[in-house]
C-alpha cells in the first residue's frame, strides 16, 4: 500500500550513474576524445558555440561529448558555464572586410574583386553515402594554391558606391547585451541581431523559409556569403592602442533585397544581415532573411501578419534553451494542479448530468 | 560541503545585488512584475530558475532552507534544487516548515501557517495573469499600467455563463492591495486565501520570463470573483487517509487497476507531523483515530 513518496534522492543518483554508463556506450569500442569531436565534428562544435554564444571549440566539444551528441543539451551546458564567467571588457568591432576568407561566394555578381572562393563546401557534393569513410581510409591531401593578397571588399560596399543600396551609417552607441539586461520591446536592430545570432538554427531556418514562401516576402539575394577568420582586438586603456588577442572563425551573410520603395523610402536595394560564430552558413543566411523581414517598420512596409515580421513573436521564441526548458518542464510533477482540475471537471460533469436528467 | 569553485549560493555578488534591487522594488509595488536580468542557470528554464535566483539572492549562511514541489520535500525536482543549494551555499536544510527561514516552493503553500521572518519563494512559469487573454507583452504591460482589467472580468463572467462557475482550478488570479492583478503561480485555488494577510514575505521568481514580483507581509490579496459568485477555495471532498486531516489539500493516488483510490496530504511535512502526533487516517495500519 502507498505510504508516502520517498526515494527521490536515491532515484536521482541511480539515474545519473546509469546515464554515465549509457554515455560511454559499449566499453569494447574505444572512447571518443574531445579532440576527435573538435576536429571531426567541427560543424556540430560550431553550432554549439554559436547558440551557446561562447567561442571555445574545446569546451563545445566537451559539451557535445557530455550531452551524448544532443546539441541543444550541449548548448545548454555551454550557456550555463558562460553565465558564470567574469567579463573583462568588450573587443573592438571585428573587421569582416579584412577576413581571411576560406569561402566567399556572391550570388549577385559573376565575378568581383577578391573573386569567388568555393572553399570546403557540401554544395556540389552528390549526397551519396561514402562507404569508404566506414573503412576509415587515409584522406589524400587537397590541392593547394598560394593565398591571395587581393583585398576582398564587401559586395554591399560596391553597391553602396553607386547609391543603389540603402545607406548604413556607422553607429557608435554600444551594443545592448541581451544576457545582462531583460529583453524589452520594441528592440533595436542590434538587439534583434544579437538574439538571432544565438537563436536556434532550426527555428531561424523555418522562419526564413516562411518568408521565401510568401509569409513576409523580402525578395532576397545572397549578395555575399563569407567564412573565415578575423582578428579580435581589445583596446587596452593602459597602452592607449588596440592589441590583437586572438582570432575567431565567423560566417557572414549580406542579403541584397529588391525593394520598390515605400511611403518613406525611395526604390533601392535593402539589406539583411547575418553573422554567426564558426562555419554555420545555413544559420547565417536564415538570420539575414529574418533580419530583413523584421525591418518592415523602419522601411515603411506593411505588416502583413507574417510570423517572421513579428518582433515579439520571433524574439520570445527563438531561444532553444528557453524553449526546451519550458517545453520539457511539463514532465515534472503537476499532480497538485491536475488534482484541482479533476475536482473541477468532476463537479462540472456532475452538474451537466443533473441538468440533462432534469431536462428529460 | 560547499563547492569552492562557485560563489556562495552560486550567483556572483553583482548578480545578487541586481536581483535584490528588483526584489525591493517588487516589495515596494506589491503585485507589480519587475523585469530583471535573469541569468542562465545550471538547471533548465521552466524548472525553477526564477525561484532559484530569488532564493540565491535571499540566502545568508545562517539560513535554514526547505524546498518543496507539489507540497512534498522528496519529489525529484525539490531534491535536485535542495542539493544545489547544499552544494553551492552549504546552508542547513530542513523538511519542517516551522524550522525553515527560507522555503522555495512549486505549486503549493505549506499547510502550516507561516510566521514573521520567514520567506516563501515561489517558482513561476508564466508571471503574466493576462497572458492567455492577450499573448503580447507590449499589450499586457499597457493594460497593467492603465489598470485595465476588464478583459479578465469578462473571461471570468464567460466561465460562469458557460459552466455555471469560474472554471479556473489553479493559478487563480488575485488582486494585490487593490491595484495589480497578479498570478499567484500555479498553486491550487485552495491555497489562495493563504496569500492574504500572511506574516511571511512572499517572493515570486520567473526566470525564463525575467520577472520578479512580491507580496509583502500582511498584504491585502483578494481572489477575483463576483458578489453573486463568490470565490470558493475547493479541494477533494475527503479526509487524508494517512493522517485523517479534513482541512488539508489532498493528492489522489490510484492504488490498483480497478479504480481504487486513496487521498493523502500533498504537504508531506504536515502529514508526517500529524501522524507523529498520533493522528490516524482511514488506511493507517493502526486504523483511524476516533
Amino acid at each position: 500500500m502507498y505510504v508516502a513518496v520517498k526515494g527521490g534522492e536515491r532515484a536521482i543518483d541511480a539515474a545519473h550513474a546509469w546515464l554515465a554508463e549509457e554515455r560511454r556506450g559499449d566499453p569494447a569500442v574505444p572512447e571518443l576524445t574531445v579532440a576527435q569531436i573538435r576536429e571531426q565534428m567541427a560543424l556540430a562544435v560550431n553550432r554549439v558555440m554559436a547558440e551557446g554564444s561562447l567561442y571555445d571549440p574545446d569546451l563545445a566539444a566537451l559539451a557535445i561529448k557530455q550531452a551524448r551528441g544532443d546539441l541543444i543539451e550541449a548548448v545548454f551546458l555551454i550557456r550555463a558555464y558562460r553565465t558564470t564567467l567574469p567579463r573583462f571588457g568588450a573587443s573592438r568591432p571585428v573587421d569582416t572586410a579584412a577576413m581571411a576568407v576560406d569561402r566567399r561566394v556572391s550570388a549577385t555578381f559573376k565575378d568581383l574583386p577578391g573573386g569567388q572562393v568555393l572553399g570546403p563546401t557540401f554544395d556540389y557534393t552528390h549526397r551519396l553515402l561514402d562507404f569508404a569513410l566506414a573503412a576509415e581510409a587515409e584522406v589524400p591531401p587537397a590541392p593547394m594554391a598560394p593565398a591571395s593578397d587581393e583585398p576582398v571588399p564587401h559586395v554591399t560596399g560596391l553597391l553602396d558606391r553607386d547609391g543603389l543600396i540603402e545607406q548604413q551609417p556607422a553607429e557608435d552607441t554600444p551594443a545592448p547585451d541581451l544576457t545582462r539586461q531583460p529583453l524589452e520591446l520594441p528592440a533595436s536592430r542590434a538587439l534583434r541581431l544579437q538574439a538571432l545570432a544565438r537563436a536556434d538554427e532550426g527555428f531561424t531556418l523555418s522562419l526564413a523559409y516562411s518568408t521565401q514562401r510568401g509569409y513576409g516576402r523580402t525578395h532576397a539575394f545572397v549578395g555575399e556569403l563569407r567564412i573565415g577568420r578575423v582578428a579580435v582586438e581589445v583596446e587596452l586603456p593602459e597602452l592607449g592602442f588596440a592589441v590583437e588577442i586572438g582570432e575567431v572563425e565567423l560566417t557572414e551573410c549580406d542579403t541584397v533585397n529588391q525593394f520598390k520603395g515605400s511611403k518613406t523610402e525611395p526604390p533601392q536595394f535593402t539589406r539583411g544581415y547575418g553573422l554567426v560564430m564558426g562555419q554555420s552558413e545555413r544559420k547565417a543566411i536564415s538570420m539575414s532573411l529574418v533580419d530583413r523581414a523584421l525591418r518592415w517598420q523602419e522601411l515603411g512596409e506593411d505588416f502583413t501578419g507574417a510570423p517572421a515580421q513579428d518582433e515579439e513573436f520571433v524574439l520570445s521564441h527563438c531561444d532553444n534553451i528557453q524553449s526546451t526548458g519550458f517545453l520539457e518542464h511539463i514532465k515534472l510533477p503537476h499532480y497538485v494542479d491536475f488534482q484541482a482540475e479533476l475536482e473541477l471537471v468532476r463537479r462540472m460533469r456532475r452538474e451537466a448530468v443533473q441538468m440533462q436528467e432534469a431536462a428529460e | 560541503m560547499t563547492d569552492q569553485a562557485y560563489n556562495f549560493a552560486y550567483l556572483d555578488e553583482q548578480t545578487k545585488r541586481m536581483i535584490r534591487r528588483a526584489l525591493l522594488k517588487a516589495l515596494a509595488i506589491p503585485g507589480y512584475q519587475v523585469p530583471f536580468a535573469s541569468r542562465e542557470m545550471p538547471m533548465p528554464y521552466g524548472w525553477g530558475t526564477g525561484g532559484v535566483q530569488v532564493t540565491a539572492a535571499c540566502l545568508t549562511p545562517d539560513d535554514r532552507l526547505k524546498v518543496i514541489d507539489q507540497g512534498a520535500d522528496d519529489t525529484t525536482n525539490a531534491v535536485s534544487i535542495r542539493r544545489f543549494f547544499q552544494r553551492t551555499a552549504g546552508v542547513e536544510t530542513t523538511e519542517r516548515t516551522t524550522d525553515a527561514t527560507v522555503i522555495q516552493t512549486r505549486h503549493r503553500i505549506p499547510e502550516q501557517p507561516l510566521s514573521e521572518g520567514q520567506i516563501l519563494v515561489y517558482q513561476v512559469p508564466i508571471p503574466e495573469p493576462l497572458r492567455f487573454l492577450e499573448p503580447r507583452e507590449t499589450e499586457t504591460r499597457k493594460m497593467h499600467e492603465l489598470e485595465e482589467y476588464g478583459l479578465m472580468h469578462v473571461k471570468l463572467y464567460e466561465d460562469i455563463a458557460r459552466h455555471g462557475e469560474i472554471a479556473t482550478a489553479y493559478a487563480y488570479p488575485v488582486r494585490v492591495e487593490g491595484r495589480y492583478v497578479m498570478d499567484p503561480s500555479p498553486i491550487p485555488k485552495f491555497d489562495n486565501p493563504k496569500l492574504a494577510g500572511n506574516p511571511a514575505i512572499q517572493l515570486f521568481g520567473a526566470g525564463r520570463e525575467a520577472r520578479i514580483y512580491a507580496v509583502p507581509p500582511y498584504s491585502d490579496v483578494v481572489s477575483l470573483d463576483f458578489e453573486d459568485h463568490p470565490f470558493i477555495a475547493s479541494k477533494a471532498d475527503h479526509a487524508c487517509d494517512l493522517c485523517g486531516s479534513a482541512g488539508s489539500y489532498l493528492d489522489e493516488v490510484i492504488t490498483d487497476d480497478r479504480g481504487t483510490r486513496m487521498f493523502v496530504c500533498s504537504d508531506t511535512d504536515f502529514c508526517a507531523s500529524r501522524q507523529a502526533q498520533g493522528h490516524r487516517g482511514r488506511l493507517s495500519p493502526q486504523g483511524a483515530t476516533p
